[in-house]
């Protein structure tokens, strides 16, 4: 659980493009700054990455969290708006931000 | 050829040895010497201490690889990096094998520009994703995907017929 919630090298770091090989200089190492990310960045790198699937990719090999790789594949079939996609995209990741957590100090408790 | 202040001062029969050799760079001595009126032993001199000043730097052969088939993409990218780590950032892109030029320009902002080639706009996003982003201190990329080459030349040391840039010595 504690490795969910890790900070990942900086090879290993999301790194937002709103277009093949266009970078926005936005990147993410943890959960933590992808949420707080996902909020910031331009909703076209939004729109780019979750129909290519990246999103969904570095959760599951990189933070190692199939549970949330799993909720955010599920956003594709959706056909949802730009807006609709940073919304849906961020509570997925907040919601499974706070269980881990929670339950991460419950468990040093 | 003489040295000023280190630098190799080329004459105007250097200059046209180059040309021919840009032209063709696999002709005989003898026939760079047929074809500019001076003896084959001149050309051969001139060219080895060419060589040795590094100035002739290598011989090469250009390749159409479309006719190999090869659908490879070329793009040109625009890295902009925070100024203390330019030369750094440069240098990194200058040791991937799918960088073919690499050039820093001060214009608007700090930056670089390098050009590349990949095998699909997948691989070439791979590599923008996994080798350029993450070097300390880029900024963001911006990405030009080639669609069409008009021209593919290197630069020409004397121009016959126009102004020669260079100061020849006589």
């Amino acid at each position: 659980m504690s490795k969910i919630l890790k900070t990942v090298p900086r090879e290993k770091a999301f790194y937002f493009f709103t277009s093949i090989g266009n970078y926005t200089g936005v990147s993410a190492s943890s959960m933590r700054e992808f949420m707080e990310k996902i909020n910031e960045v331009n909703v076209k790198s939004l729109e780019f990455h979750l129909y290519r699937g990246d999103f969904e990719k570095w959760v599951n090999e990189v933070l190692q969290d199939a549970e949330l790789a799993g909720d955010v594949r599920r956003l594709h079939g959706l056909n949802l708006s730009s807006d609709a996609i940073r919304g849906q995209l961020y509570s997925a990741v907040s919601r499974r931000f706070k269980r881990l957590t929670s339950m991460f100090s419950q468990a040093i408790v | 050829m003489k040295l000023r202040d280190n630098v190799a001062v080329l004459d105007a029969t250097d200059l046209r040895i180059l040309q021919v050799l840009q032209e063709n760079s696999r002709q005989t001595y003898t026939a760079i010497g047929r074809l500019l009126g001076i003896a084959h032993s001149t050309v051969y001199d001139r060219i080895k201490r060419m060589e040795q000043q590094g100035i002739i730097k290598k011989y090469m052969i250009q390749i159409d690889t479309e006719k190999m088939g090869a659908k490879n993409i070329t793009a040109i990218i625009t890295v902009y990096t925070d100024p203390k780590v330019i030369e750094k950032v440069a240098e990194k892109l200058c040791d991937a094998p799918e960088v073919l030029d690499v050039y820093t320009s001060l214009s608007e902002e700090l930056q670089i520009m390098a050009k590349v080639v990949a095998e699909t706009q997948e691989h070439l996003h791979e590599f923008i994703a996994n080798s350029v982003a993450p070097l300390p201190g880029v900024l963001r990329v911006r990405t030009s995907i080639v669609t069409k080459k008009f021209k593919e030349e290197q630069w020409s040391v004397v121009d016959s017929g126009r102004v020669n840039i260079y100061k020849t010595s006589v």
